[in-house]
């Protein structure tokens, strides 16, 4: 229940622009850190004569991004589907299972503490296994690492939420005679929708590194993780570097949309709606 | 046959014993207000003629039939001590809420939305969210929302606690006309000796935990209430009387030792 004083304007309706417009303000102070702290990076190379290997210059890794753009964009798409497959596969069985549980409560009981011994598991040690389940070359094996690394984030998160309704909501919905459909519909999933996208945002970092770091015990040639690989075993490691910025862009893009869901969905949240 | 009918009914919580012995019969069209000290027990009443929680011991009767099968007919409307609204839906959506689940169609449930939002003053409100009230307008939202599908019955818990006096007395007057017009049976808390007496055909008194009815007062007032009844000396005379059958509940429980 929000007890906040009387506030009496609407909630603005005002179009994606002006969402996005406000963000740019918002997002300024961030934008001029990230500014600031390139410039240092390349500043201090330049100053103390770092070798290209230890860390090489922002300015070379922009170069080099701009030269193999397209290589890299090649690789960084391809990488990208894996994510994006294993995320939409992990995080919906994970919301599917998560309504399973909470709906019938002695088996959540039964299994909630696995999954949250499970999420503790650095399950990326599964890589080498799922490359062996399906071909290194195939796409299917780092969907599934990804998929399974995304799972368990978003069924702790889903079912934390689909149980942590108000029992005084409850109560009301019972009052009206409300069956157990009604009441997941009504109130269990829109009282769980904060907690389901915060575990969804955390699982768009982990798809991305299921994928890329899948990659390094193996994968296609055109892939990124093994483009990174690659550069690096021959010490072309401003080529490396931009991969890696490659790989940090696609998984910002993730999160930055999962996010902008959020918002969209969110609405009568006070923080996403302003 | 009684709307409500209570037989001996006893509430524990492990330990702790919230009423104990009540027997209490409500006939229709009945105004009957709980009165008693923070903690004696109305609340839990009120969620056992509700079916929301079972009484340890005795037996809840709604409308001739076992109080879950009230609840599944939904015989009653509630009202709770906090507002409890659904933060994802707007004002407008969460007052039509059990017309949705009462499978009532959009035109007829439009037309009754903003016939409520007029009732309690919060036209103009309709889009906006539960955060963006104040206490006291979600409570509005709530008293509307429970009068909104005309229950027979209404449980009310301390409706207007978060009022000030003027809205309070507005709302005392409306509720009033609605129980006229619809010959509806109300059962209501509330901590306020006037707000009781102005409302109710019978004012009932509960002692300190345990919770027992200690006194049940007829309010033999002249219907309909009207502004100038707050003015009568028999009102002020109920008041006394319910205010010292509180008292006597209160002393009786210190006193021996
Ligand atoms: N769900 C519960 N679990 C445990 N104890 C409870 C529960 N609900 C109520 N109680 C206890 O039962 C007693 C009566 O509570 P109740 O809410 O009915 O009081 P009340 O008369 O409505 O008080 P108030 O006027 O402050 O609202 C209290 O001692 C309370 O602690
Ligand atoms: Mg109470």
């Amino acid at each position: 229940m929000s007890t906040t004083p009387a506030a009496v304007q609407p909630v603005p309706r005002g179009g994606l622009g002006r969402l996005v417009g406000r963000r740019v303000v918002d997002w300024l102070p961030a934008v001029v850190v990230l500014v600031g702290v390139i410039g240092l990076w390349e500043v201090l190379i330049r100053a103390l004569d770092v070798q290209a290997f230890l860390l090489p210059k922002p300015s070379e890794i922009a170069r080099t991004l701009w030269d193999n753009r397209h290589e890299l964009w090649t690789a960084g798409w391809f990488t990208f589907q894996e994510a994006l497959g294993g995320f939409l596969l992990g995080s919906g069985l994970a919301i599917i299972v998560a309504l399973v549980l909470a709906r019938w409560r002695l088996l959540g009981a039964a299994l909630l503490p696995f999954a949250i011994a499970a999420n503790a598991i650095p399950i990326i040690a599964f890589a080498p296994i799922t490359n062996t389940w399906f071909s290194p070359l195939n796409k299917s094996s780092k969907i599934v690492i990804a998929a399974i690394l995304c799972f368990f984030p978003v069924l702790v998160n889903t079912l934390r939420g689909l149980t942590s309704v108000n029992p005084r909501a409850l109560e009301l919905m019972h009052s009206y005679a409300a069956g157990q459909a009604e009441i997941f519909r009504r109130v269990r999933i829109p009282t769980a929708l904060p907690f389901i996208f915060t575990g969804l945002k955390v699982a768009t970092v982990l798809a991305m590194i299921g994928a890329v770091v899948g990659e390094y015990f193996g994968g296609a040639l055109n892939a990124l993780g093994v483009l990174i690989l690659t550069r690096a075993r021959v010490f072309q490691f401003d080529e490396a570097w931009a991969g890696i910025v490659v790989a940090c862009l696609m998984g910002l893009a993730l999160y930055i949309a999962v996010a902008a869901l959020e918002r969209l969905t969110l609405r009568w949240v006070p923080s996403t709606s302003e | 046959m009684s709307v409500v009918q209570i037989k001996d009914v006893t509430k524990r919580f492990g330990e702790t014993t919230a009423v104990e012995g009540i027997d209490l019969e409500i006939e229709p069209g009945e105004f009957v207000s709980l009165i008693g000290p923070s903690g004696c027990g109305k609340s839990t009443l009120l969620r056992i003629i509700g079916d929301l929680i079972q009484p340890t011991s005795g037996t809840a009767t709604v409308n001739g039939k076992p109080a879950r099968q009230a609840r599944i007919d939904r015989d009653y409307g509630i009202v709770f001590q906090d507002a409890v609204l659904y933060d994802w839906r707007t004002v407008s959506k969460n007052i039509a809420l059990p017309l949705e689940l009462a499978r009532w169609d959009r035109r007829r449930r439009v037309d009754k939305v903003k016939e409520m939002l007029e009732l309690v003053e919060l036209s103009g409100f309709e889009n906006h969210y539960p955060w963006q009230l104040s206490g006291g307008m979600q409570q509005r939202v709530s008293i509307a929302r429970a009068l909104s599908f005309d229950p027979a019955l209404l449980l009310m818990d301390e409706p207007f606690g978060a009022l000030d006096e003027m809205t309070r007395e507005r709302l005392n007057m409306e509720l009033l006309q609605i129980w006229e017009a619809s010959s509806s049976t109300v059962v209501f808390v509330t901590h306020s000796i006037a707000e009781a007496v102005f409302l109710s055909t019978r004012v009932v008194v509960m002692s300190p935990r345990p919770g027992r009815i200690s006194n049940v007062i007829s309010i033999d007032l002249p219907q309909p209430r009207t502004a100038t009844t707050r003015e009568e000396p028999h009102f002020f005379e109920l008041v006394t009387a319910v205010r010292e059958a509180l008292h006597l509940g209160h002393d009786l429980e210190r006193a021996p030792v």
